[in-house]
């Protein structure tokens, strides 16, 4: 019956960046599920990437891959660092108590 | 089925249900352990596609490095998980909803994508190019030439990302005694040595 196509990578891309999206409200208060929810969606766009390098045989896609992992790489080690700093300083991870700077 | 079929479905259904389960396991080092699956299972569809050095390369940052970086945190933070959970199904529905109108949003582009008949001619980086090379090796030939100011900006911006780590997490704390090498070159014996005559039999 099947031959696995673009459509199946596409579509599995999309079920896994909204699951991502949802995982943001499910854990609204939880930054460190928040991060892993981000972590989730980049590795959709990355899917996204590699499913239409291989199918359209463009190996642009796999590099653009490459400096996405970079910059979620960068990403999670900036965001835990600061998490932890901010867990040094309150004593908390809640999203609600990091209003302190009314933004 | 074909064996690629087959394994499309296992590593795509393994795939979003430990997706599932990262949003919404109680305890987050599970959070973070069915992340690590997650990734695995990816870079297994990274494989089916032919991008090998891609699906190793996740592996090693984010199986290696990002998730056990969360790991980490998580175990290091000494925080009531279940207290942050509270109240949360206050935001289910809406979450739902919006998840409802991305997921169909997306279902309504992908069900009407085309491919453009040219597309052939239009490649940033044709594989054609690379006939009888690795994956590996077209993409090495690749980044270090037409991609080349684009790495040595994703190295900066790791580069910056470490400092900017350490930079955050690195705290002086008063009171702790380190050797100085400087102190320790200044030092002088007539700074510290008294020299005293001792006559026989008296004290000092």
């Amino acid at each position: 019956m099947l031959e696995i196509g673009l459509a199946h990578y596409l579509t599995l891309a999309a079920l896994l960046f909204t699951l991502g999206v949802f995982g943001i409200f499910l854990n609204r208060k939880n930054v460190i599920i928040i991060l892993m929810s981000i972590e989730l969606m980049l590795l959709a766009v990355n899917i996204n990437f590699v499913a239409f390098s291989a199918y359209l045989n463009d190996l642009a896609g796999q590099v653009f891959t490459m400096f996405i992992l970079t910059v979620a790489a960068a990403e999670a080690a900036i965001g835990l660092a600061i998490l932890v700093a901010f867990f040094r300083n309150k004593g908390s991870i809640a999203v609600d108590d990091i209003s302190s700077m009314k933004g | 089925m074909t064996v690629q079929a087959v394994a499309f479905f296992l590593f795509a259904g393994i795939l979003t249900l430990s997706a599932l389960m990262v949003i919404t396991a109680r305890n987050p080092v599970h959070s973070v352990l069915f992340l690590i699956l997650a990734f695995f299972n990816a870079a297994g569809l990274f494989v089916l596609l032919g991008a090998e050095f891609i699906a190793m390369i996740l592996v090693i940052v984010y199986v290696g490095a990002v998730a056990v970086l969360f790991l980490f945190v998580v175990m290091m933070l000494d925080i009531s998980f279940s207290d942050l959970r509270k109240g949360a199904m206050q935001y289910v529905p809406v979450g739902f909803l919006i998840g409802l109108v991305l997921l169909s949003e997306l279902a309504l582009l992908y069900g009407a994508w085309v491919s453009v008949p040219e597309i052939s001619n239009n490649l940033a980086a044709p594989v054609s190019a690379f006939a009888g090379k690795t994956n590996t090796e077209s993409l090495g030939l690749l980044i270090y030439t037409h991609y080349l100011l684009a790495f040595q900006c994703a190295g900066l911006i790791l580069f910056v990302a470490m400092v900017g780590a350490i930079v955050l997490t690195h705290r002086v704390r008063p009171g702790v005694r380190k050797q100085s090498v400087a102190e320790q070159q200044r030092r002088r014996p007539e700074d510290v040595l008294e020299i005293k005559k001792m006559t026989p039999g008296a004290g000092l």
